[in-house]
């Protein structure tokens, strides 16, 4: 698969189909920012990647512990690629602990880059080395590319204007300069971006600068050990368009914006800071000329009643938040349901139960999301399967919340939240509006009016005149919308909230097959972010002949009204998902299919090869 | 069920829905609705524009016996609520009702916070120092000592003081009244409703199956002019049936104590005069208690400062001046984007 190539430099490349880096290091060594400037500069050659960012729950964990290990992966190629990778090739360690708990990654003959300077007798002790990995034996099977990387930074930097400790932190530039000779990645978009950044603080902009220039500059002039090359990732046959990386968090953001738009309605965000769920705070609060309103309330209850609130007066309400956070909400969102106002929730899902596991990702809040309240509570579900994918699921929680008058949660999680992809930027304007009529006809107005369809109660909002009305979380009359106590009335209201919520069904497309035949022998049901890795999966499996089918859920409540059936065309049915089975039970449920679970919960994505392990077992001999 | 506006003026009735009151016989919200509905007719506020929030709880009834429009939410969060709405929809003129349990016990949190962001919201505290609706249980200003179902042998923590609360939150206005005193009342309503920002008044409310005749003591007619005062900006502190008694600033100096005019060579000149804006005086004036002092009626701070809901609007209308909104399509090719062509 590798030829050589020659490259504009002169050199000569061999050539990759796709390779997958890890850069790891310390929590203040810089690791995040170097794999998303790697990134950035990965897109904008044409590319198709995924990231993988994986740091601690500690901002700044004690230095050299492996516990403060921060790593950032990236899987780029010149095809169509869906998962972050299974296994690095390449790993960059900037210190003993990163080498510690990264190399068992790395399959043997892979390489790893080291920064030698880092290896003192108490980093390699700190990271619970008993002797120097570099001289024991411990990196015999890999190529090792050793090199003096504060030593050579400092000496890149002398001419700068900085103190020694600011010229030790540009190592991780360094290590970016290396990395882009090596991979043929153009270092402009990385200059430009420290220029930037660093607009105030010239000379940090030109130490960082020169970092990058000499870590390229070494690769160029430095002869590597045997079995390390330069290479060259040729652009990734990808569909014309205009693109952009984007985080899934990024997506949500403008997803509800795009919803907002098209509902012809203000944005209201209440939130909490809460990881990983604060970062659509921060990109929301950034989008106010779009007529976003953002309230960091004093607490998570706080948030989403404020939310409430907003939507009361004929906002959009929103609200943002993680397992946790959601739990606190619940009493709230209930009370969003039985007043039927629209209400966006979107959860970031993380390591849980409780504090769980904050800065990892998990799927574990589906039945949290699907039967997490007091009562008969049934509300919509929608899934994002990809960064990409939330925007059109942000769009798509906002037409169900405004067109059904309900509160809908959104499921993401850290993985997608954090996570980049190269997009092909949609047309805004394709996309059909579905603006809200407020009620301004007193004419046998009372607030529980419904519309015969959709079972949607008609919106009045104070302010209107003829309109006045009171709502609230006692039970109320089916006919008049006052307070009712009445038994039958509230089977009756409790009934047509339900079927309400059932009729979107009618409302929302028909479950389709990603990958494979309609009918076969095992279908592989997944929701959420396990898209990309379940996918590539079966793809490898349907490309063997396997009679294996991907299917993927976007609306989890209530299923698309195929499902059942489709589900019925395949002898099995296989459910992967990173909890300890949550949707399978819904399916088993619903369906009274023998679903199998697959779980993983270990606070990291699925890896492709597990899956495809899963797979051919269930489907071979 | 639903009131016109009526091209006529409004009439306190015009204030009221058609739902039948459900409060007890005899119990003090009634006289509270009553001064309410006085008040918006006195001040002549469009139904329309006008909402009432509430938590749970007795009180939380209130806006279902309200003409505007009202949303009887959860226990405790009604601030939390209106927050939200006053944010979205600076043009409504919003109301709170909250009991003691609801604003200071499970809701304590969103009051402290309304309060201290300076949210243009006009709350309401009915203090009956007890749980109504869940049948008599002790609240957080329950005296100490309280006999309830949950503590049968008394209860055994301090009670907190709503106003001291308020204040110590950073209150820009802090008002208290009684639930009879239906002359007072609208003044200090229509007050809070003047002051842009959170205004707290604090209600004494009788609950006459729980907690029936605890506020007696100062409220009786019999002793109220003994045992309260109402003060007035720019008045001095006096009170008394006789009009001769009054606050004076301690003998060292650091507080406040009653005197009797024409007693030990006190005269009018040593009698305080009331300073809405003074906070050290409004902190000392909220803490007076029965039996050594008189109970504070009154407008006792009122020193505004911009509204939350104002500085975010200020922040939105800036920043959309500076960076008018572009299309979707404008705001989704911000930043590093890149073009694949056909064959590339
Ligand atoms: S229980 Fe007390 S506060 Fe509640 S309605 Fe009856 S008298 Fe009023």
């Amino acid at each position: 698969m590798a030829t050589n190539v020659a490259t504009s430099d002169g050199g000569e490349r061999k050539a990759l189909d796709s390779v997958v880096i890890r850069f790891a290091g310390d929590s203040g060594d810089g690791m995040q920012l170097t794999g998303t400037q790697f990134t950035q500069s990965t897109a904008l050659m044409g590319n198709d990647l995924a990231t993988f960012p994986d740091f601690p729950a500690e901002i700044r964990a004690p230095a050299g512990t492996t516990f403060g290990v921060s790593a950032f992966q990236i899987n780029f190629a010149s095809y169509d690629i869906q998962t972050p990778g299974d296994d690095p090739d390449v790993l960059v360690a900037m210190n003993p602990a990163a080498l510690k708990v990264h190399l068992k990654d790395v399959p043997k003959g892979g390489t790893v880059i080291l920064n030698t300077d880092a290896f003192s007798d108490r980093n390699i002790a700190r990271a619970g080395y008993e002797e120097n990995p570099l001289e024991d034996g411990t990196l015999d099977n890999y190529i090792v590319i050793a090199i003096e990387i504060n030593k050579l930074t400092n000496a890149a930097v002398e001419d700068c204007d900085v103190t020694s400790k600011e010229a030790t932190r540009c190592k991780n530039f360094w290590a970016l300069g290396l990395m882009c000779w090596m991979y043929n990645r153009d270092r402009q978009p990385t200059v430009d971006w420290v220029n930037q950044r660093f607009a105030k603080l010239p000379n940090i902009a030109a130490a960082n600068i020169a970092a990058l220039n000499a870590g390229h500059a070494y690769g160029e002039t430095v002869e590597l050990p045997s079995g390390a090359e330069a290479y060259v990732v040729p652009r990734a046959d990808v569909q014309p368009g205009t693109y952009r990386a984007v985080t899934g968090t990024e997506a949500v953001a403008w997803g509800l914006v795009a919803g907002a738009r098209k509902a012809n309605l203000n944005l209201f965000l209440g939130s909490y800071p809460i990881t990983p769920a604060s970062a659509l705070l921060h990109t929301l609060t950034n989008l106010k000329h779009y007529g976003v309103t953002t309230f960091q309330a004093e607490d998570e209850i706080a948030a989403v009643c404020s939310a409430i609130g907003a939507a009361y007066t004929g906002a959009l309400g929103v609200t943002s938040s993680s397992g946790p956070g959601i739990a606190l909400k619940t009493e709230a969102i209930g009370l969003a349901l039985v007043t039927e106002l629209p209400l966006v929730v979107v959860n970031v899902q993380r390591g849980g139960p409780s504090t769980g596991l904050p800065t990892k990702t998990e799927q574990s809040d589906l039945f949290q999301a699907v039967y997490g309240r007091n009562a008969d509570t049934p509300l919509p579900v929608v899934a994002s399967r990809t960064a990409g994918d939330c925007f059109e699921t942000a769009i798509e929680a906002v037409r169900i919340a405004t067109k059904y008058m309900t509160p809908v949660i959104l499921l993401t999680d850290g993985f997608l939240a954090n996570s980049a992809e190269p997009w092909e930027i949609p047309d805004a304007d394709a996309i059909p509006d579905f603006p809200v009529e407020f009620r301004t006809d007193p004419e046998g107005f009372h607030p529980y009016l419904r519309d015969e369809t959709t079972l949607a109660r008609n919106w009045a909002v104070p302010g209107t005149p003829g309109l006045m009305h009171r709502i609230g979380g006692i039970e109320k009359d089916y006919d008049s919308g006052h307070i009712s106590y009445d038994s039958d009335n509230h089977h009756r209201m409790t009934k047509v909230r339900a079927a309400k919520i059932d009729g979107i069904a009618n409302d929302i497309p028909e479950q389709d097959v990603a990958i494979g035949d309609t009918t076969g022998k095992l279908a592989v049901l997944g929701w959420g972010s396990t898209f990309g890795a379940v996918n590539q999966a079966v793809g490898r499996c349907v490309k063997e002949g396997l009679s294996v089918s991907h299917i993927h859920l976007r609306h989890i409540h209530p299923f698309p009204l195929n499902l059942g059936e489709l589900l019925s065309g395949f002898d099995k049915v296989m459910v992967p998902e990173m909890n300890n089975g949550q949707l399978v039970h819904l399916i088993r449920d619903k369906f009274l299919v023998d679903a199998e679970s697959i779980t993983q919960i270990t606070g990291q994505p699925f890896k492709v090869s597990t899956l495809e392990r899963e797979i051919r077992s269930r489907v071979e001999g | 069920m639903n009131v016109e506006t009526p091209v006529e003026a409004l009439k306190p009735n015009d204030y009221a829905s058609d739902q039948e009151v459900r409060w007890c016989p005899g119990c003090g919200d009634y006289a509270i609705i009553k001064g309410v509905h006085r008040t918006l007719a006195e001040m002549q506020i469009p139904l329309e524009k006008l909402v009432f929030f509430s938590g749970i709880g007795c009180a939380a009834r209130f806006p279902y016996y309200m003409a505007s429009y009202g949303f009887h939410t959860i226990h405790g969060r009604a601030p939390a609520l209106a927050t939200g709405a006053k944010l979205a929809n600076p043009d409504l003129d919003i109301w709170i009702v909250m009991g003691d349990g609801d604003a200071l016990s499970i809701g304590g949190n969103h009051t402290m916070h309304a309060i201290r962001r300076n949210v243009d919201l006009n709350m309401l505290l009915f203090n009956n120092e007890i749980y109504g609706l869940t049948k008599g249980q002790y609240s957080p200003t329950s005296q100490l000592g309280t006999r309830s179902p949950s503590t049968p042998q008394g209860s055994v923590d301090a009670p907190l003081t709503p106003l001291s609360v308020a204040l110590g939150a950073g209150g820009r206005f802090v008002a208290r009244t009684f639930d009879t005193n239906q002359k007072h009342m609208p003044g200090v309503l229509k007050a809070a409703h003047a002051h842009k920002g959170a205004s707290f008044v604090e209600i004494i409310q009788n609950c006459i199956v729980y907690n029936d005749g605890v506020f007696d003591g100062w409220t009786d007619k019999k002793v109220v002019s003994d045992n309260s005062i109402t003060v007035e900006h720019g008045k001095p502190l006096i009170f008394g049936a006789e009009d001769n008694k009054g606050i004076a600033r301690s003998d060292d100096g650091f507080g406040i104590q009653v005197v009797t005019i024409g007693e030990s060579g006190v005269t009018e000149a040593d009698i305080l005069v009331h300073d809405e804006k003074n906070k050290i005086l409004a902190m000392m004036l909220a803490d007076m208690k029965q039996p050594d002092f008189p109970v504070a009626l009154g407008v006792l701070y009122n020193n505004p400062a911009t509204a939350y809901d104002a500085s975010v609007h200020e922040q939105l209308a800036a920043v959309k001046e500076n960076t008018p909104a572009g299309t979707l399509n404008e705001m989704l090719r911000k930043g590093r984007t890149w073009t694949v062509s056909e064959g590339a």
